[in-house]
């Protein structure tokens, strides 16, 4: 079994927009041995004079591929990787990965997955490993009550919009419930604030206190939906939380 | 896990998780450590590392006991070694099989 | 360092110097890029303390310890500095305009004894460096409180920072307290983990063993 602790060569077969400001990647690996999803890599980018940077992203795709995995990155204003993916990196080019990291923010679609409800928030580019969960949990046919909250700013930042609202209509019992924070579009019914306590209570209403929860994204979200979730009456250990940097979206 | 961007709450939004230094923490105990739990020193919280309030963006990073704010790991990584202080840390328990 | 995979296209943050004064190069460290904006740094959570519970003292080897109110800090006789900063991150900003009081005024008013050697700066939320006397004296080190003509915000170090602008900035003590004068070098947060003692950023001391 390949070291997940090394650092390997991956190269970026391909890449498509998501937003204005959000790029999915494809990196094919070289005996890849698998990840689950909300498990991430490491990149490392080196320059010739030998200054290197390294950053975490979450892995965006299913395990269900085989030798490659995607990514989905935020180009950051001041961020030297992000920029430089988007800026620089071309299909073709070789970049250094370690992983699958993490053992804690993963989900896992099998016995006890099967009837559990499922409660994901996201807020922003938090949403990319819950996507890897959602994309996991179609491909494994599971039909569990689950329930994705997504905070974005405005409807044209919304990452996975579309296949967001494909796997909802699948009919296996998964909701997906957008809050846009900024402005939103004429007609728009939907939630247009800051997650806030209110909001955690009404969409986990109909999953009850036994869902499973799985946070991702900026701090002070990730906070204030994990704090509205223990005052429901969640144990702390069935609410997981992955706090990324501060995000655009 | 992104770089730090652009709006929100950005000083209390870059205090990051144990999640953050995963690969770091692999690479320098050899194994995966984010499921470790480690009882704080100073308070006695027990908490797994995963759990532990992050904060990166200094010369090292420095691992804080969510309950108590006190210092539990510190991580350096210098150009050729990674140092890890585990004086914060009461102790850290591994499952055997 | 072994042979490393050097990614193609990628050099790191933009190192040129456009838009920077004319001399920017020279004052710009072996290994630094410049910025224009003030990075937050931090180890922990942010202090708050209020300023009429804050106070700053002086002890250890001196004749007698002296601590002082921060209405009393604020009399003391203070000035201007404008210096150029560099972070071991690698950013260094130019022209950041302080407002402060010198340690050598802090060290007039109490008598350093014979042995006294170090001084080890101490601050709220427990940070520590350390700084051989000669590091501190003749104008070399100051407290602030202001930093570009506005009181020093607290992600910043506020309400008063040690600025120490021949080191690395992570000798400049964020939320300083108090400095105790020792004869015997005492390493703080950082150079007790990797980082060097000394931190002379134009001979690039970053890590110990440079």
């Amino acid at each position: 079994m390949p070291n997940p602790i090394a650092w390997r060569l991956a190269t970026i077969t391909a890449v498509r927009p998501e937003t204005s400001t959000v790029r999915t990647f494809t990196l094919s690996i070289p005996d890849w041995g698998g990840h689950r999803a909300g498990q991430h890599v490491d990149l490392r980018l080196t320059a010739a004079d030998g200054y290197s940077v390294e950053r975490s992203y979450s892995i965006a795709s299913e395990p269900e591929r085989p030798g490659e995995i995607e990514l989905t990155v935020e180009r950051i204003e001041d961020g030297e990787v992000s920029a430089f993916l988007h800026d620089v990196a071309v299909p073709g080019d070789r970049i250094e990965v370690r992983g699958p990291i993490g053992g804690y923010f993963v989900w896992e679609a099998g016995a006890d997955a099967a009837s559990e409800p499922l409660f994901l928030v996201a807020g922003g580019s938090g949403v990319v490993p819950l996507m890897a969960m959602l994309r996991h949990r179609a491909r494994a046919g599971a039909r569990n009550p689950s329930r994705l909250l997504f905070s974005s700013r405005t409807i044209e930042d919304v990452i996975y919009r579309a296949e967001l609202d494909t796997l909802a209509s699948a009919g296996d019992g998964l909701e997906v419930v957008h809050t846009l924070t900024r402005s939103q579009p004429a007609g728009w019914t939907g939630y247009a604030r800051r997650i806030d306590d209110r909001m955690i209570a009404e969409v986990l209403a109909p999953l009850g206190s036994g869902a499973r929860s799985f946070i991702c994204g900026p701090t002070t979200l990730v906070e204030v939906a994990a704090n509205a979730l223990v005052r429901l009456g969640l144990p702390g250990d069935r609410v997981r939380t992955e706090r990324f940097g501060p995000t655009g979206t | 896990m992104t770089d730090a961007g652009a709006l929100g709450d950005s000083v209390a939004d870059q205090v990051l998780d144990g999640n953050a230094v995963a690969g770091i923490l692999a690479a320098a105990f050899g194994s995966e450590m984010t499921m470790v739990p480690g009882q704080c020193a100073h308070c006695g919280t027990v908490n797994m590392l995963a759990a532990m309030r992050a904060y990166v963006r200094a010369p090292g990073t420095v691992l804080r006991c969510p309950a108590c704010d006190g210092v539990v790991m510190r991580i350096v990584e210098t150009p050729t070694s990674t140092l890890v202080d585990i004086q914060g840390v009461a102790w850290l328990r591994f499952e055997r099989d | 360092m072994t042979d490393r995979f050097v990614t193609r296209g990628f050099t790191g943050r933009p190192r040129s110097t456009a838009g920077a004064p004319g001399d920017a190069a020279s004052r710009t460290p072996p290994g630094q890029y410049l910025t224009t904006d003030f990075p937050v740094l931090s180890a922990g959570p942010t202090p708050r303390t209020p300023l009429d519970r804050w106070s700053f003292y002086i002890e250890g080897l001196v004749r007698e310890p002296r601590t002082w109110t921060w209405d009393e800090f604020q009399v003391l006789p203070a000035r201007d500095w404008t210096v150029d900063i560099s972070c071991v991150t690698k950013w260094t900003k130019l022209d950041m305009r302080w407002r402060g009081v010198s340690v050598d005024t802090l060290l007039e008013h109490v008598e350093l004894l014979p042995s006294a050697a170090f001084a080890i700066a101490h601050c709220d939320g427990g940070y520590s460096t350390n700084l051989p006397l000669s590091d501190v004296l003749n104008g070399q080190a100051f407290v602030a409180w202001e930093y570009d003509g506005r009181p020093l915000a607290p992600e910043h170090g506020g309400p008063a920072r040690l600025v120490v602008p021949a080191r690395y900035f992570w000798k400049s003590a964020k939320w300083v307290r108090g400095i105790r004068i020792v004869d015997r070098d005492v390493p703080g947060f950082w150079e007790g983990l990797g980082y060097h003692n000394r931190g002379d950023q134009w001979l690039e001391e970053r890590y110990s063993g440079d």
